[in-house]
């Protein structure tokens, strides 16, 4: 599904990612786990398509299509979706109308017609009972407010809505409490599907007792340092990072 | 002269206009000679078929006026305009009064239709029961050729006519309120505007009446170098009420049009007016070039107790805007009400805002102005407050938000507070705020294109004053704001 092959990208004339290889299959949760600092969430906005990144060598190939040759709102459209570590506010712009105005941009660039009002509050109504969101929030200015919690399960919910074939969550466990980090868990675990990965960027191992990985990569200097099975996350709570910070140093 | 034929033609080979509306209509026109003169003003005054104390007044503008100098406080610059190399009457020709909208030039319906105005399909909707219902004074250069409606409005005993009519059908109230809110000398653009306004709308709305419909102004400059006089008066008697709609396109042009317009409103005892404007006047091209220059003067009296008028306004065109829509709170327990969005983007210059004047006892102003500027405009709020002595237990509320696009764009605010009464309250609130960069990335991110994005968030910023507007013009607004912000990124 999702193939990265010796990623090197700077900013601002660092080196960030320093020949990054990934390869995440259809199907599969892949946990991304390592130091601050290591190039995680770049590797999340990289993909995603943020400006202030020069890409230098390398590709995101995603099923078969370069997502370096595509605008942001492309990939998301051909099924890219980033769930923020800090989702943005939109003062103004009542949720529901968000919700609408992006379901809809994706739809037309793929081609297909605009959800019907009565189709669009079906599917939300449905959405939003999964993940404890009432109809009070979804009335109210998108993420403007909102707690920690009420913010992380808002891009769930976009999650859900969206049906992308590649999610990506970047820290999507900070700030939250255990209720809440449950509440998430379960929501994205509702959304484990046979043509759908995940790339989920964590640095506690905490986050994947609830969202169990098949995949578990140690990201250290810019690059992929370690690949294993669920248990690699467990002797990295254990152990932590301090032997691979030394390699980087 | 082929030389300007050129620049027009490389100006529209480059594409960059995002000017949706710049079409211009052939029809003949009869005009006068250019430049102003005590001539003039009677040649305007003759063409129209004015009585003598209309002229009069007329010529005492025009003589006080040659005295006066053009304001220069606000900031917007422009070239110098050159008064007498103005045309100051044009008029679309073969029109004696049509009687029905099939008399009316098709060109001209035409015109309408592009700008998707369809008077017929207006008058259908009409007879539909129940349906919205809006009447068209619709106004093309400089006289009115079509007016829907007129029959329903009369049976309610609402007078909605064309000034010019009403200077000759009704005198009387012409002559007790035209110029009593904003006086004939009261500034340079506004003095101008009394020698030689053309045409504009009359509004009396009969004591106890409340305004069946509402009622709505489609204006356009056609014709070039044709300065733009509109004067319109609308009467509000005791206990009435009516709602006003003014929108605004003008057809695409490498000269520079100046449109200096007057409206005066007026509320008696427990009388009500809401005034909307969505202005969307030619602003010049990429370069900045071309555009409407629009000094208005718009002023409201709330001239009895419990009066009440509120201003909406909508700007995304011209060139230049020098706008300021105020209330005089004069009646007591009055309200005056000042909504605005200013959107400027390229090279256009906004100098808008508002003057709430308490003279009453328990008068309130709430002032809600919300700014937009992108690409290298200039977007400006210059509003006043001020409580008279008399005037106790005044209370304001004003809350000025602006947004910039980008980094070459500026945007000010310019309020001034007077209080001569200890018992006022005044409230001010302002924030200037900036498209972030991550805001962007993360509606990128959900399927929107750069344009979608900034028309999102624009309208989540406005979302206050557009909730102000009748419904339909809401929709249209809500369009315009998407239109005049293409091109503002990337």
């Amino acid at each position: 599904m999702l193939q990265i092959n010796n990623l090197v990208v700077e900013i601002d004339g660092k080196r960030i990612l320093n020949g990054l290889d990934l390869s995440v299959k259809a199907g599969e949760v892949a946990a991304i786990m390592g130091p601050n600092g290591s190039g995680k969430s770049t590797l999340s906005y990289v993909i995603a398509g943020k400006e202030d990144y020069e890409v230098l060598d390398g590709e995101i190939v995603l099923d078969g299509q370069n997502l370096l040759e595509m605008d942001p709102h492309e990939r998301a459209a051909h099924g890219v979706f980033l769930a923020f570590q800090y989702p943005l506010e939109i003062p103004g712009v009542a949720t529901m109308t968000f919700l609408k105005s992006v379901m809809n941009a994706q739809r037309k660039a793929r081609g297909e017609e605009e959800l019907t009002t009565p189709d669009f509050m079906r599917r939300v109504k449905k959405a939003a009972e999964r993940l404890h969101i009432d109809q009070e929030m979804l009335k109210r200015a998108l993420n403007v407010g909102f707690s920690g919690g009420e913010k992380k399960r808002m891009e769930i919910l976009q999650m859900a809505l969206l049906e992308p074939r590649f999610c990506i969550l970047d820290e999507t466990d900070s700030g939250l409490d255990i209720d809440a980090l449950r509440v998430v868990a379960e929501g994205v675990n509702a959304l484990r599907d046979p043509k759908r990965a995940f790339l989920v960027i964590t640095h506690y191992q905490r986050l994947l007792n609830h969202i169990v990985p098949d995949s578990v990569h140690v990201m250290a200097n810019g690059r992929i340092v370690r690949s294993g099975g669920k248990e690699l996350a467990l002797e990295l709570e254990a152990s932590g990072y301090a032997e691979y910070k030394e390699e980087a140093a | 002269m082929p030389a300007v034929q050129e620049t027009v033609e490389r100006v529209k080979t480059l594409d960059v206009d995002q000017y949706k509306y710049g079409f211009e209509t052939h029809i003949e026109v009869d005009k006068a000679p250019k430049g102003l003169s005590e001539d003039i003003v009677r040649f305007i005054s003759q063409k129209k078929g004015e009585p003598e104390w209309m002229t009069e007044w007329r010529l005492e503008a025009y003589r006080r006026w040659v005295t006066m100098r053009e304001p220069t406080w606000a900031r917007v610059s422009y070239p110098k305009i050159d008064y007498q190399d103005l045309y100051y009457y044009a008029a679309p020709k073969k029109n004696p009064a049509p009687k029905s909208l099939d008399e009316v030039d098709p060109e001209i319906l035409k015109t309408y239709e592009k700008l998707g105005i369809p008077l017929r399909e207006q008058e259908i909707l009409a007879g539909v029961e129940g349906g919205s219902r809006v009447a068209v004074d619709a106004v093309f250069d400089s006289v009115s050729v079509a007016t829907t409606f007129k029959e329903e409005l009369r049976k309610a005993g609402v007078i909605f006519c064309s000034i010019s009519e009403a200077i000759r059908e009704h005198a009387e109230l012409v002559r007790k309120y035209l110029g009593s809110v904003v006086p004939v000398s009261d500034n340079f653009f506004a003095t101008l505007n009394s020698a030689v306004f053309t045409d504009g709308s009359f509004v009396y709305v009969p004591e106890g009446v409340r305004c069946p419909m509402e009622l709505s102004t489609y204006f356009r400059i056609n014709e070039r170098k044709t300065g733009q006089f509109e004067r319109t008066l609308i009467i509000a008697d005791k206990g009435s009420y009516v709602s006003y709609l003014e929108g605004c396109t003008a057809p695409q042009r490498d000269e520079n049009q100046l449109h200096a317009a007057v409206v005066e409103l007026i509320a008696l005892d427990d009388a009500e007016i809401k005034y909307s404007t969505v202005q969307n006047w030619y602003p010049g091209d990429a370069q900045g070039k071309g555009g409407v220059y629009n000094f208005v003067t718009k002023r409201g009296d709330c001239r009895g107790a419990n009066s009440k008028i509120s201003w909406t306004q909508v700007e995304t065109g011209s060139a230049i805007t020098w706008k300021y829509p105020s209330c005089i709170l004069r009646g007591d327990n009055s309200r005056g009400e000042f909504y605005s969005i200013a959107i400027s983007n390229g090279y256009q210059q906004v100098d808008s805002g508002t003057k709430m004047l308490h003279l009453g006892k328990n008068t309130t102003s709430r002032i809600i102005s919300k700014g937009i500027a992108a690409g290298r405009s200039e977007n400006t709020y210059r509003g006043l407050v001020s409580a008279h002595r008399k005037a106790t237990g005044a209370r304001n509320f004003t809350n000025c938000d602006s947004l910039l696009i980008g980094d070459k764009c500026g945007a000010h605010t310019v309020p001034y507070i007077e209080s001569k009464n200890a018992s006022a309250v005044f409230e001010h609130e302002a924030t200037t705020s900036k498209i972030s960069d991550d805001q962007m990335f993360y509606c990128l991110q959900r399927g929107l294109d750069e344009e979608e994005a900034v028309a999102l968030i624009v309208n989540g910023f406005v979302k206050d004053v557009l909730q102000q507007l009748p419904m339909e013009f809401a929709v249209e607004a809500q369009k315009l704001i998407s239109i005049s912000l293409e091109g503002s990124v990337g």
